[in-house]
């Protein structure tokens, strides 16, 4: 990383840490949300940006994560913080077991499979044999974790809000740092050799087989750890909240945001978040108008999302 | 003039492939156009029907049709036998030769040229309502010419019609197309790599050589030429 | 007995329903390659206009006849402006397209209409037809008017020379325009006649399953399922495809996994097909050239 990058980097790090303490608590709340969409992004863009293969069904992992946390919490007494880990390893197993299957379908097909996994996902939610566990169609309600109390009696006066805020932060900027080196290592030009040229890439000897089901499995686990974060922030897990809508929103984050780009997955979330509390203004529907059209926009003008736009702006600067 | 052809250049992508050919042909006449694999015969073909990028003046009857669509050369009454045939494989032999019609009006006239069609090539009236993919090569050279004709064409492009063929179908094709050019008065536009039998049948030829035009004359002219003789006769 | 009886007939109803939708997928698939996954909502959205032509006094059968005009020509307005532009692009933008598309018929839908669920009318009487206890009146006149329908686009398409020159420009699009046909219209055509049979079978299907804006992405479902049972490139398999996931939906639901699941049925036969035998019952198998 350029000693550029650095110092941008850290600016940031000091307005992120700064912004709970100037913001209204409903506005940190807002933001935490933002950071748990940036994660859930990244994992999306691990799978499709970087390694070709189309999901239409990311929600329905967010959804197993969401899910193990409010079980893990609510049922069985966990702390919230063990559920993260706990969700990440479903879902890795999750998005693996899938994944191998899905190694047989490319392009339209996938998304074909994934969708009906994106549509089905409420259905098996609210099954009625599960109802002890997922606690049916009215789901979980958890509870709010409270910052540690080493904190209060240093007398830090920070709030619940905040706290979850600054856990929240923690974990996305270790997944990212995760996903930077994936990206930027053998595994991520593994994974970008086969989604551009994958018959070539298993002449060359990459186990394509392994790399896609893995790519499967780590997206699914970003996106399940983002589910249980998200289900802790938001307090509560109910089955209609994990339709083939939030599988969508997904999709368009990482479109608007920039395919195949770490911090596009910070562009999209800014956008899911923001954009519908905006259009909410107008009408009901006018959110979803709005996705769609930016979608349909995006897909034209702008292939590369907001990051690759940005790149671009960057790179025309630099050259004389 | 049948077809004028000026300065023609053409690409594929970025690389060019076609460097200012040019030539003309009468009306009802059959000219051929040589030279080895990759000298961009095809491509002119293609050029000609535009689908592929051109720069150069192309005429049709006094007519520019460089830069038109396919469809609309098509329309105009110019037809392509392709390089591959292109026939439609999961269509009967019969509906590939209506498709050949599919823009005319006169419906009399088309079921009378379908018959003059079958009149020519009686294989394929045996075979009309066999799917055209289980047809050998031959049959399908023939169903690709056959319709050609169909489109009541006033030039036919072909495409190495001789390619795959045994020596006997070949000659037996080539006196049939002989025999419509003259009865029909269709003016043929042939690609060969069989130079020798491409010159019995054309009256005039060119010899292309990496995207030029390097010889030209009457095709009696061409088969006494010492070079071409050597390099593309084998005597 | 009576139940499976019922529960079959039932199927068969729906299925015809999924047969429809079903055909419109592979009519558009086969020409473009492409699944479309604005299906449902094109399907919806033109079922709320014949809504709203009834509504405003219209009686059903004019309205159903005018609904399935503007439809046609939806769908070769929706080819010729959104899908033409990206036809060529790379598999994920055409994806992003429908869906956007999906999405924003859906809103528009929810926006013009809201979201409170609308009951639509069936032409046909409440009382069995023929004395036939196992169906309603609608659900055997939804099998009537699917089978109508398909019997014309098959005469349609084996036919007349436009459904000739579309199967043409659909399998081979270079040879189609050396034959001066217009295969850019041929296709917007395509996914008129989509749009089309789309609407017949959102109007069928209204009356059973309550008009709402999101009425249609469980049926949508079900119309993959049967597309790529019977052959994603296949109309006869597609169509013989529906009427199996009718049946194999409402017998599963009714007997064995219970109405909660259904979707599920759905979500692994699709599963199920794409790993087992991608090319369907009645496809072709496609072989990719290195």
């Amino acid at each position: 990383m350029t000693r550029k990058h650095f110092l941008i980097l850290m600016i940031l790090m000091v307005v992120a840490c700064a912004l709970p303490f100037l913001v209204s608590n409903y506005r940190t709340f807002q933001l935490t949300l933002v950071l748990v969409y940036a994660i859930a992004l990244l994992g999306l863009n691990i799978l499709t940006g970087y390694n070709g293969q189309i999901s239409l069904g990311h929600g329905a992992f967010y959804a197993i994560g969401a899910y193990t946390a409010a079980i893990l919490m609510d049922k069985l007494g966990a702390p919230y913080w063990a559920t993260l880990p706990a969700a990440g390893a479903v879902c890795l197993v999750a998005g693996f077991l899938f994944g191998l299957p899905a190694l047989r379908l490319e392009g339209l097909y996938l998304a074909l499979a994934t969708f009906a996994l994106g549509v089905s996902m409420p259905q098996l939610l609210k099954y009625h044999r599960l109802e002890a566990w997922t606690g049916g169609v009215q789901g979980i309600v958890i509870a709010k974790p409270e910052p540690p109390a080493v904190l209060i009696d240093a007398g830090l006066p920070i709030n619940a809000d905040q706290w979850l805020y600054f856990f929240a932060l923690a974990v996305a900027i270790l997944m990212f740092a995760l996903g930077w080196n994936l990206v930027r290592g053998r595994v991520g030009r593994a994974l970008i050799a086969i989604r551009d040229q994958h018959i070539a890439a298993e002449a060359m000897g990459i186990n394509n087989a392994l790399y896609k089901s893995l790519a499967f499995g780590v997206s699914a686990m970003y996106t399940g750890i983002a589910g249980a974060l998200g289900a802790i922030t938001v307090q509560y897990v109910a089955p209609d909240s994990f339709n083939i809508f939030l599988s969508i929103v997904f999709l368009v984050g990482i479109v608007v945001g920039g395919l195949a780009s770490i911090s596009g997955a910070l562009y999209g979330a800014l956008f899911i978040q923001f954009i519908p509390n905006i259009a909410d203004e107008i009408s009901k529907a006018a959110p979803w108008a709005i996705f769609g059209v930016f979608m349909i926009g995006f897909a034209y003008l702008m292939p590369t999302g907001v990051a690759g736009a940005i790149r671009l702006l960057l790179t025309r600067r630099r050259s004389p | 003039m049948l077809l004028e052809v000026s300065g023609l250049h053409a690409a594929y992508g970025a690389t060019r492939v076609i460097h200012g050919i040019g030539f003309a042909m009468e009306e009802k006449s059959i000219t051929a156009l040589l030279g080895a694999n990759g000298a961009g015969k095809t491509t002119t073909l293609r050029a000609l029907c535009g689908m592929v990028k051109t720069e150069g003046e192309i005429r049709f009857r006094g007519e520019r049709i460089d830069g038109r669509s396919t469809e609309d050369i098509a329309r105009l009454g110019i037809a392509h036998v392709p390089d591959g045939r292109g026939t439609f494989l999961n269509l009967t032999t019969e509906e590939n030769l209506r498709l050949g019609a599919y823009t005319r009006k006169d419906r009399a006239a088309v079921e009378a040229d379908l018959e003059r069609v079958f009149g020519y090539f009686p294989q394929l009236r045996e075979r009309r309502a066999q799917q055209a993919g289980t047809l050998s090569g031959g049959e399908q050279q023939m169903l690709a010419v056959s319709r050609a004709l169909m489109l009541a064409p006033k030039l036919m492009l072909l495409d190495e019609p001789s390619f795959g063929l045994a020596p006997l179908l070949v000659r037996e094709l080539f006196g049939i197309l002989r025999a419509i050019n003259e009865r029909e008065r269709v003016g043929m536009l042939l690609v060969e790599q069989n130079a020798a039998m491409a010159l019995d049948l054309a009256d005039r030829a060119y010899l292309i050589e990496t995207g030029r035009v390097v010889l030209a004359g009457s095709s009696s002219e061409i088969k006494s030429n010492d070079a071409v003789r050597r390099s593309y006769l084998g005597y | 007995m009576d139940a499976f009886l019922h529960q079959v007939l039932a199927g068969l109803a729906t299925g015809g329903i999924y047969a429809s939708l079903a055909l419109a997928l592979v009519m558009i698939y086969q020409a473009t390659h492409l699944v479309n996954f604005a299906q449902g909502e094109m399907a919806m959205f033109t079922t709320y206009i014949a809504w709203s032509l009834i509504n405003a006094g219209m009686p059903y059968w004019p309205a159903f006849l005018l609904t399935v005009g503007i439809a046609f020509i939806f769908g070769i307005l929706i080819e010729r402006i959104v899908i033409r532009p990206v036809e060529n692009a790379p598999v994920l933008v055409v994806v992003v397209v429908f869906i956007g598309l999906l999405v924003i018929l859906n809103s528009v839908a929810g926006w013009i209409y809201t979201y409170t669920i609308k009951s639509f009318p069936s032409p046909f009487p409440a009382e069995p037809l023929f004395g036939i206890r196992y169906m309603s009146a609608h659900q055997l006149g939804a099998i009537g008017v699917t089978l109508a329908v398909l019997a014309a686009l098959y005469v349609f398409f084996r036919f007349t020379p436009v459904g000739l020159a579309m199967r043409a420009a659909a399998q081979n699009p270079v040879s189609s325009r050396l034959v001066g046909i217009r295969v850019g219209w041929m296709l917007a055509l395509g996914w008129g006649l989509a749009a089309a049979v789309g609407a017949v079978a959102g109007i069928m299907i209204a009356p059973i399953v309550y008009l709402d804006p999101n009425m249609m992405s469980g049926i949508l479902l079900y119309a993959f399922a049967a597309a790529l049972l019977g052959g994603i490139d296949s109309p006869g398999g597609a169509v013989l495809g529906g009427f199996a996931v009718g049946v194999l939906e409402n017998v599963l639901g009714a007997f064995v996994i219970g109405n909660e699941l259904k979707l599920s049925v759905a979500l692994v036969l699709i599963i199920g097909v794409l790993l087992v035998k991608p090319s369907g019952f009645f496809g072709k198998l496609h072989v990719t050239r290195v």
